[in-house]
């Protein structure tokens, strides 16, 4: 809980000073969204870092990740286990090392597809999808800026708190996932390639 | 009278019609897929059988409640649930409730350390724990580490996933407000589970409509509800009532239009009655022969059965109208003689079909001529009234021959139309026959678009391949069970299938469970290793004390059988597969398709089997059960195919032996013209032909010949006026057979309305060419 506790109050810290030294003007939902919106495809390497009470240190895993517009995202996890996550429109399909491979179908799975889209709506800039799920909310400028998303569905809310999402201009910088039972996640993304 | 009544061929007649009134009041008149069913399966067919009989699918019952809002509708799937558990009619009624859902997950969880395929001797080994539990936070960091999450502190070996990795891949159900909901949301979905065989329809009639019963006394009911129902179950019971409310009806509207016809031309009450004597005569002893053949009578054999009213009748009406004048000539009987023969010899081919619906209609049609013949022959003309007058039929006789001698001289164009069909038929050889079983299928297409929908919604219930085998008792089926779990693992691997499921999945053999607890290591054992295994791990001993404490309650707790699995629908699921038989376990076990790539709906099973028998597990049958019914039903029109031609073959050599080959040649033309140009006409208006139209084409072979035998009678009509009446005679019996036929083809029924269209129009055919081709000009226009 503490671990916890100082790693959010430590991210603020920071996203208070970077705001601090940047003059631009406050940007507003239909900005981001809009900015966003512009890049069609990209390529980009992970760092994700899980914070888990039980465990003594966090778990770290790192890979590529690959988004084409309007719906196509992929998440390929190379270390510790390779196993990928790739959604096309509304189908999820999750491969593990030993090559099982599990479908999931966004319309018979909300949770799941809430989930997928506080990503894949953020990347595409689909204002209306990410509002169906979520309450937004958003600081900073467009040189750095943090999105953050509160589930709205009390089922979602018994999984995440919260999920927040930082970049500057269109590229996404940073996604974490506040769980409910006090865990939590942070993904660094590098952006490899982009139009 | 009196001296009639005490005559041999009256009595005996008497008698008859007692004993088979007597029979027909025993018997059981059934209406369900038996009639489909081969009577002498191969292996696999007797499969696909048993499938039907016993198997999850014929005793499924899908349940959508649609209209009204989801609150609504969810109140109400749990009230219909609530109302129908515990009736006796059901073994199970599921709707996805959140208790159903625990239960579920509660057993496999309690109980993973006996179900666990991941439970061997070396598992809690201090470095089989290490690498399970490293695993395992190899997996929490990957996108499934929330749920794994979870299990750790009870279960860091992670069996419990062990155990769900056979579940994945499986479309679930779509759930909201804790019942389950159709994939688009509108309908709330549920499902039961028929305690009854899928064979025995009347038990499932009224359990299906004891759901609907339940369901409009649902206290508080919505008014914009309502229920929708589909399943193998349901579809047998609508075809049963449509099948035997059409045979009542259409019963009833030919016999009212054959009277009616009579009536017309006879003028006469009396003359009626007699003339359907030998009808009546025929159905009763017709009934009576099927249901000491072969012990019950099919829905579909009475439904075809309203057709003989259309052929018996055919008799009487040559006798009265060619006897009109009180002389009888010397031939007719042999000409009546030799048309029952020709039409017993088409039936018999059917006699010999496995097709069982087939070989009912052939005994029930030889049978029921030779009584209608028999009583045409010996009691009518005894009870024919010295005063009975017929209606003169002079005038009309005399415009019949001149028509039929315009007929005559425009042969050459009934022979055109011959070759023209013949030329359709070559042209098209490839899709004159249709191979679906669903074209024999009474339900509507409606009725088939619900059927998909609730299936998909209730997540992948239709299920294509099957292995199958049976063992003498529970342990043994659950033992091969998990031989054929290890094959059908490696070939999930190799991605030559899917998934699959087996009983043992769910409730593993007793040896299993007792191998499983004796890998269990006692108290202080497993937490030195665990202290051990935990080394270099970033997890405290301390957080696993709950582990601990669950493997020593699993090394001393009970063993897993049936019961445990109460009140959960992983309980429904192992019933559908491990199905208890009087001397025997039958089990069935569904397998999967990869799902991937470009054949990836369709599993190779020459593989599967070949991986069988290299573990010694040929006694195991692998089916595809699409193929194996569309194959069985292939076997069916092919045989029919076979059957029919030898009728038809064995008609023209009783005609050459019995009139000679030139007579013979004349009879059978016509015929033959008949059939070619129905096939053709039926090709052309883009109508396959199914094993019915097949029945249908041999009717018109029986029933035509009689046409062209009288027309072609051997010896010379002694008079004009004696000619006029045999041709007349052949109008009203062809009228009567063309309307009661073609009152058939009008049905809603598939079965029937083929059989009836084919028969109205070939019937209608084999007359007119018989007239054209085998007709002797009439004496005016002789030289």
């Amino acid at each position: 809980m503490r671990a916890h506790f100082s790693a959010r109050t430590l991210a603020c810290l920071l996203l208070m000073t970077v705001a601090n030294m940047t003059f631009a003007a406050d940007l507003g939902i239909p900005d981001l969204m809009q900015m966003l919106g512009q890049r069609k495809t990209g390529t980009a390497t992970f760092i994700e870092k899980k914070y888990i009470a039980m465990l003594d240190q966090p778990l770290e895993s790192s890979g590529e990740l690959a988004f084409s517009a309007p719906d196509h995202l992929e998440k390929r996890t190379l270390k510790p286990k390779p196993e990928s996550v790739v959604l096309d429109g509304n189908k999820l399909v999750l491969e593990r090392a030993d090559g099982r491979r599990m479908t999931v179908s966004l319309t018979d799975r909300p949770e799941v597809a809430a989930f997928v889209e506080s990503i894949r709506a953020t990347l595409t800039g689909d204002r209306t999808a990410l509002e169906h799920y979520y309450t937004t909310g958003i600081r900073g400028s467009a040189e750095q800026w943090q999105l953050t998303l509160t589930p709205v569905q009390s089922r979602m809310l018994k999984v995440i708190r919260q999920i927040r999402i930082a970049g500057q201009h269109d590229q996404v910088k940073s996604i974490e996932f506040m769980q409910a039972d006090g865990d939590h996640s942070i993904m660094d993304i590098t952006s490899t390639t982009s139009k | 009278m009196k001296s009639f009544c005490r005559k041999p061929a009256f009595i005996i007649w008497a008698v008859t019609m007692l004993a088979a009134i007597l029979v027909i009041a025993q018997t059981r008149f059934i209406a369900d897929l038996s009639a489909f069913m081969p009577k002498a399966p191969s292996e696999r067919q007797q499969m696909l059988v048993d499938q039907l009989r016993d198997g999850a699918i014929s005793r499924l019952v899908l349940i959508g409640i649609e209209g009204g809002d989801a609150t609504a509708r969810a109140t109400q799937s749990r009230q219909l649930k609530a109302q129908l558990s515990g009736n006796a009619m059901f073994t199970a009624i599921e709707n996805g409730d959140r208790a159903t859902q625990e239960r579920d997950q509660r057993y496999f969880f309690d109980n993973r350390y006996l179900l666990s395929p991941g439970v061997t001797a070396t598992r809690f080994t201090a470095p089989g724990m290490h690498d399970a539990i490293q695993g395992m936070i190899d997996l929490m960091s990957g996108d499934t580490g929330m749920i794994v999450k979870r299990i750790l502190p009870q279960d860091p070996t992670g069996e419990t996933l062990q155990i769900l990795d056979a579940f994945s891949g499986e479309d679930a159900p779509r759930t909201d407000g804790d019942v389950w909901i159709s994939r688009d949301g509108n309908r709330a979905v549920l499902m039961a589970q028929l305690a009854g065989s899928g064979l025995n329809t009347d038990a499932q009639a009224s359990a299906l409509n004891t759901i609907e019963r339940t369901f409009a006394q649902l206290p508080n009911r919505a008014a914009g509800t309502r229920l929708v129902m589909s399943g193998t179950s349901v579809m047998s019971v609508q075809s049963r009532n449509i099948i035997q409310s059409e045979v009542q009806r259409l019963a009833t509207a030919g016999t009212v239009l054959v009277v009616c016809l009579l009536l017309l031309i006879y003028r006469s009450a009396s003359l009626l009655l007699l003339g359907l004597l030998p009808v009546v005569s025929g159905a009763l002893v017709g009934i009576a022969s099927v249901s000491l053949g072969f012990g019950h009578v099919h829905g579909l054999t009475l439904g075809f059965g309203t057709t003989l009213i259309g052929e018996a009748v055919d008799y009487s009406i040559y006798l009265f109208i060619q006897r009109s004048d009180g002389t009888q000539r010397a031939t007719f009987w042999r000409t009546i003689r030799l048309g029952v023969f020709t039409s017993i010899t088409g039936f018999a081919a059917l006699l010999c079909s496995s097709f069982p619906g087939l070989s009912q209609l052939g005994l029930y049609s030889i049978s029921g001529l030779v009584t209608a013949a028999l009583v045409t022959r010996y009691i009518l003309p005894d009870l024919i009234p010295r005063n009975a007058k017929l209606r003169d039929l002079t005038r009309a006789g005399v415009m019949l021959q001149q028509l039929l001698d315009f007929l005559t001289r425009i042969r050459w164009l009934i022979v055109a139309i011959g070759l023209v069909a013949v030329a359709v038929l070559v042209f098209h050889h490839q899709d004159i026959w249709n191979r679906q079983l669903s074209a024999l299928s009474s339900t509507s297409k409606a009725q088939n678009e619900l059927d998909s929908q609730l299936r998909s919604d209730l997540g992948g219930n239709d299920m294509r391949y099957v292995a199958s085998y049976s063992a003498p008792d529970q342990e043994h089926a659950l033992q091969t069970a998990e031989r054929i779990d290890t094959v059908l693992q490696g070939l999930v691997k190799a991605q030559v299938i899917g998934g699959y499921h087996t009983p043992s999945q769910i409730l593993p053999s007793l040896a299993m469970q007792r191998a499983r607890q004796a890998a269990l290591p006692d108290r202080p054992q497993v937490s030195a290793n665990l202290k051990t295994a935990l080394q270099g791990l970033p997890i405290q001993a301390d957080k696993l004390d709950a582990f601990i404490s669950d493997i020593q309650s699993a090394r001393t707790r009970p063993l897993l059988s049936r019961d445990a699995l109460q009140g959960t629908s992983t309980g429904v699921l192992l019933d559908s597969m491990l199905i208890k038989r009087p001397k025997d376990y039958l089990v069935l076990m569904p397998i999967r398709p990869t799902g991937f790539g470009p054949n990836g709906d369709v599993i190779d099973l020459n593989t599967v089997r070949a991986a069988l028998d290299r573990d010694r597990l040929d006694h195991v049958t692998v089916i595809d059960l699409l193929e194996e019914t569309t194959h069985i039903f292939d076997s069916y029109t092919h045989e029919a195919l076979i059957l029919s031609s030898l009728g038809c073959l064995a008609i023209v050599l009783l005609l050459c032996v019995t009139c000679g080959i030139k007579q013979a040649a004349r009879v059978s033309l016509p015929l033959v013209c008949a059939v070619v140009c129905v096939v053709a006409l039926f090709n052309a208006m883009g109508i396959q032909l199914t094993i019915l139209h097949l029945v249908g084409l041999l009717l018109v072979v029986a029933i035509g010949s009689n046409y062209a035998l009288f027309f072609a009678g051997e010896a010379a009509p002694e008079s004009d006026s004696e000619q006029r009446r045999v041709e007349i005679s052949l109008v009203v019996a062809n009228l009567a057979t063309v309307s009661s036929f073609g009152l058939l083809g009008t049905s809603s029924v598939a079965v029937l309305s083929y059989i009836g269209s084919t028969v109205a129009v070939g019937a209608l055919l084999a007359f007119i060419f018989s007239a054209v081709l085998a007709r002797a000009r009439s004496h005016a226009h002789r030289p």
